[in-house]
Parts: C-alpha cells; structure tokens; sequence
C-alpha cells in the first residue's frame, strides 16, 4: 500500500494545466496543488458522483486534461458509470481510484469484499481500453509519464493505506479553505465559461 | 393520416427537438424509458447534440454538473421512477453546486382525470415539492413553450427545473 500523500506528491509533477477534481485525497492535494484555481475540491456533495463529475468536465473541456481521484467506496454505489465512461471514451479523462478497503471517513468499515475486488478489471471489462493497478508507491511512479502522456480515458487503482476519521463530523479540521461555490466559480473563471449555459435564446427571453 | 403523420394534440418529438436546440443544448444526459426511441433516433442524427447515455438515473446530475461547469449546456432527459431513484444526486450535484439545469422527466402513469393506479404518478409531484424543484406540465405542442421558460428559469435562478412530459411520449411511438 502507499500513502494518498505520497502518491500525490508523485503524481504533482505531471498535472501541468489539468483540472483536478481531488475526491478524498483533497486535503492532501491542497498542500501539493500550483494551480488551486485549476482544482474542484468539491466535497462530497452525494457520495458516488465524483467519477460523473470528473466525466462532465473532461466532456466540455475537450482540449484539457482531467484528472479525477475517485474512490472505492464511491465508485461502489455507481459502477455502471464505467460503461458510460467508457462508451463516450474522452481521451482527455485520467481516472484514478484511490482504494483504502474501508469507508474511512465514517469509522473504517469494510467496503463489501473489501480486499477481493480487482477494480482495474472491472474498469477494462466496462471498456476502458487502458486500465492499471500498483499496490506500490515504486511502481505507480515509473508509471506515471506512460499514464499521463498517452490518451484517455484511462483507470488507475491505487492501494492505499487507510486514514480512518473517527471524530463527529462537526469537530474535524476543516483542510479547504475555500467554499463550494468559490471552488465552482474559480474553476469557472479559469476555464473562461461563466456565462456559458446560462445565457440562453429561447421563446421566453426573445419575447417571441 | 399517414404513418409519419403525428397524431393531433400529441407532443411530438420534433417539438422537443427544437426547443433543446433553441437553447443551445450541448448534451443530452439521458436513460431511454420505452417510449422515447423516436425522439433517441432524431437527436443521434442532431450534429449539435452529444448523447450521454447513463446506466442509473442517479449518475445524470453529476455528469450534468461537470458539463456546465466545464462551459456546455446539458439537459437531462429521465423518466419520472428514475427522478426519484436520483434524489440524493439532485439535492447535492444540482442544488448543491447552483446547476441551471432542465430535467424532462417523462411523467408515467399521469392522467388528465385524477384517478391515477401507477404509483409512479403518485409520488411524481409529492417528490418534486419535497426536492424544491419547480415545474412545468407539457402535455401536447401547445404547451411545449413551457419548455422554453423552464430553461430560461433554470438561468435565471442558477437551479434545476423540471419539465414533466405528460403525454407519456406518444408522438415518440410512431
């Protein structure tokens, strides 16, 4: 197994102009990040989305690279977006699951078969045409420049060690020092697309 | 009448093709019921619209989330059992992240006379005043301008709104 920190801190040098959507590994890509306005640490806004989220984006921003950390227990609720990942197969999505076994922010209890699921299969059975999974920090770093230089959509599961929450929600240090909607109108501003699917011509607004 | 003919008082599929390219839709994010085949085999041959097609109701509104804030204009297109299957999806990809996006959510087992035996009609309503979502009811093409406001307030008000197609897609079964 490798610790989120240190699989980031790999991962850091090759983001370059990607957007990244965090997942669970937000509070540690923070402290990695040189373009938080590039980032989405979104939060948790229903638990099973981000693979989606990260999805979307790569969709309408084409000529970008998007670079998702999902999780398993995330990607549990919601495998059947595989499918439709890999159906539209946008060359510019770089999905990687971060798999701790465990559902860590609620105490750390086993994900169903927590230690029998070969995710990357799974991913290459939906139709990902590329798909890898290290279990080691050593591995997963020599293979980060064939990962992230040849196109999408790609899966990557990484093994990582668990860092289980057991603190009441209300008393955990809060890592994002920005809110929901300033991480959304960041992003929006960078990518230049306020305004964009809010302006609209229709019936109504034309008065026809 | 022939057979490419839309009967009177239907809403047909070419109606709601137009009003989704009248406002600029980008996507359509959408899970086929039974009845849509018509409307699927017009937009596949629409240039401007890109199909994503979801195995789960639930998986729309983030997909959705992430094409508007990456600069497209999505549509969700559901039917209304799988609206409620997405509930906590809406509450935190849609309502959480301020989506101004329309959900046309095929409304099955409506009827005009009240005595409804589809429970997925009973709850179609309930559900929506529960998830605050306001919406508008298309029955046939006289009402589909509805659906021309019901983009302009998802803009306006930076939320989702729901236009519920109450003619149960028949013009789309031709």
């Amino acid at each position: 197994m490798m610790y989120t920190a240190d699989m980031l801190k790999a991962f850091a040098p090759y983001r370059k102009d990607a957007i990244v959507v965090p997942g669970r590994g937000g509070r540690h890509w923070i402290n990695q990040s040189q373009r938080q306005d590039l980032d989405a640490p979104v939060g948790d806004p229903a638990m099973g989305g981000h693979a989606g989220f990260g999805f979307g984006l790569a969709l309408a921003q084409p000529d970008r690279q998007v670079v998702l950390f999902d999780s398993e227990g995330d990607l549990l609720m919601s495998l059947g977006i595989l499918t439709t990942i890999a159906e539209l197969a946008p060359a510019n999505f770089y999905h990687f699951l971060l798999d701790n076994e465990c559902y860590a922010t609620t105490g750390g209890q086993p994900v169903p078969n927590a230690k029998n699921v070969a995710y990357e299969t799974i991913a290459r059975g939906c139709g990902y045409p590329r798909s890898f999974a290290f279990s080691e920090l050593d591995g997963f770093a020599a293979a980060l420049p064939d990962i992230m230089n040849n196109p999408g959509p790609v899966f990557v599961a990484l093994k990582v060690f668990p860092e289980i929450e057991n603190e009441p929600i209300g008393k955990r240090r809060r890592w994002n020092t920005r809110g929901r909607d300033q991480v959304v109108g960041d992003l929006r501003k960078t990518l230049d697309t306020i305004g964009r699917g809010e302006v609209m011509k229709t019936a109504a607004t034309a008065g026809s | 009448m022939n057979d490419a003919t839309p009967p009177a008082n239907v809403l047909s599929p070419e109606t709601v093709l137009h009003h989704i390219k009248k406002a600029g839709v980008s996507h359509v994010v959408w899970l086929p019921d039974s009845e849509t085949n018509w409307l699927y085999m017009l937009m596949r041959a629409e240039p401007s619209i890109r199909l994503v097609g979801v195995s789960r109701e639930g998986h729309a509104a983030s997909i959705a989330a992430g094409i508007f804030v990456g600069g497209g204009r999505p549509l969700i297109l559901i039917q209304n059992t799988g609206m409620m299957e997405s509930g906590d999806s809406i509450r935190g990809w849609l309502h959480g992240l301020n989506i101004p996006v329309v959900l046309m959510v095929g409304y099955r087992g409506w009827t005009r006379h009240g005595v409804i035996s589809d429970t997925a009609a009973t709850y179609t309503e309930r559900f929506l005043n529960a998830f605050d979502l306001n919406y508008y009811l298309v029955e046939n093409d006289k009402d589909a301008d509805r659906i021309a406001v019901a983009f302009d307030e998802a803009a306006r008000a930076k939320r989702p709104v729901v236009v519920l197609v109450g003619d149960e897609y028949h013009g789309f079964n031709r």
